[in-house]
């Protein structure tokens, strides 16, 4: 296993994930990021996982409206645009 | 949605356009009652939330002025209704977290899974395997979706919150920090906190062989 690739350890690299694919890390940083990950395998499958663990949340049912909730919203909604026309 | 779009919306709820309306339900009413969740102590509670900011919404469409977008606007009114019912009904959610939950400092992986001393201090001992040999089938599964939703289910309310609007809901960081009034530091702490754990336990779950298989 690798020991501080470019100054960073593993153990700091796995804090740094979301900053780094949010892309507002500093430059130096950055690079220094990416360095470790282009020597270290742990720290690559780290991303990768993280990265698979965002895609599958992004994939997460964000569920339907239930027919009932929808149908009393409409009418509350036709009450307000009544009242509107109404004044 | 573009600013463009927002006006044409906004604009066709003045006018009473329900299917506009039944369209912006349909879009956000979900996340809505997801975010909710985070504020208050039951669904009941939260469904009343999401039915009062549609009431808001309405309520408050004349005063729109779009210099945010309608989506942040619409889950602003929800957070503030939340925070009123959460504080009425004294939920739950202690008020020092609803800026964070405490246990920010907690380190993303397990400190056993690195080396303790000498010149490799700090490297993987236990490093993670790739997830690449793993059907995509696998990993988008129901029962692997069921997984991470309760791991999402667990965590503290505010981390909860934003990875909900970050991740499930796709908000940029910007945004989710509009609608939850945190700074972009604070946002992007919990949710790497709250990443972390889902990962944490998706690991753990994909590492044990899967169920039918094997033997
Ligand atoms: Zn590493």
């Amino acid at each position: 296993m690798t020991f501080r690739r470019h100054g960073l350890t593993c153990q700091q690299v796995v804090e740094l994930v979301t900053e780094y694919l949010d892309g507002v890390m500093e430059p130096r940083r950055r690079a220094r990021f990416e360095a470790h990950l282009d020597g270290c395998d742990g720290c690559t499958a780290y991303l990768e996982q993280f990265r698979s663990t965002v895609a599958v949340i992004g994939r997460l049912d964000v569920g339907d409206v239930p027919a009932p909730v929808m149908s009393e919203l409409l009418s509350a909604f036709r009450n307000w645009s009544d009242d509107r026309d109404g004044a | 949605m573009t600013p463009d779009e927002d006006v044409a919306l906004v604009e066709a709820l003045r006018r009473g356009d329900e299917k506009a309306f039944a369209a912006l339900v349909d879009r956000y009413h979900s996340s809505l009652l997801r975010l909710a969740m985070s504020y208050v102590a039951t669904r009941e509670q939260a469904e009343d939330v999401v039915q009062e900011t549609w009431l808001g919404v309405l309520n408050g469409i004349d005063r729109f002025e779009g210099r945010s977008s309608l989506k942040t606007w619409i889950f602003r009114i929800l957070v503030n209704r939340a925070k009123t019912k959460g504080v009425r009904e004294r939920r739950s959610v202690p008020f020092s977290s609803l800026e964070g939950d405490g246990d920010e400092n907690q380190p993303s992986v397990d400190a056993s899974r690195f080396q303790e001393g000498g010149r490799s201090a700090g490297a993987w001992s236990a490093p993670p395997e790739s997830w690449e040999g793993i059907p995509e089938d696998r990993l988008l599964s129901g029962e692997t979706r069921m997984v991470v939703e309760e791991a999402i289910a667990l965590l503290p309310a505010m981390q909860r919150a934003v990875i909900t609007l970050r991740d499930v809901r796709g908000f940029t960081a910007q945004e989710a920090c509009d609608v939850l009034g945190l700074t972009e530091a604070n946002q992007r702490v919990l949710l790497h906190r709250a990443r972390s754990k889902v990962r944490a336990r998706l690991e753990e779950y994909l590492s044990a062989e899967p169920a039918g298989v094997g033997g």
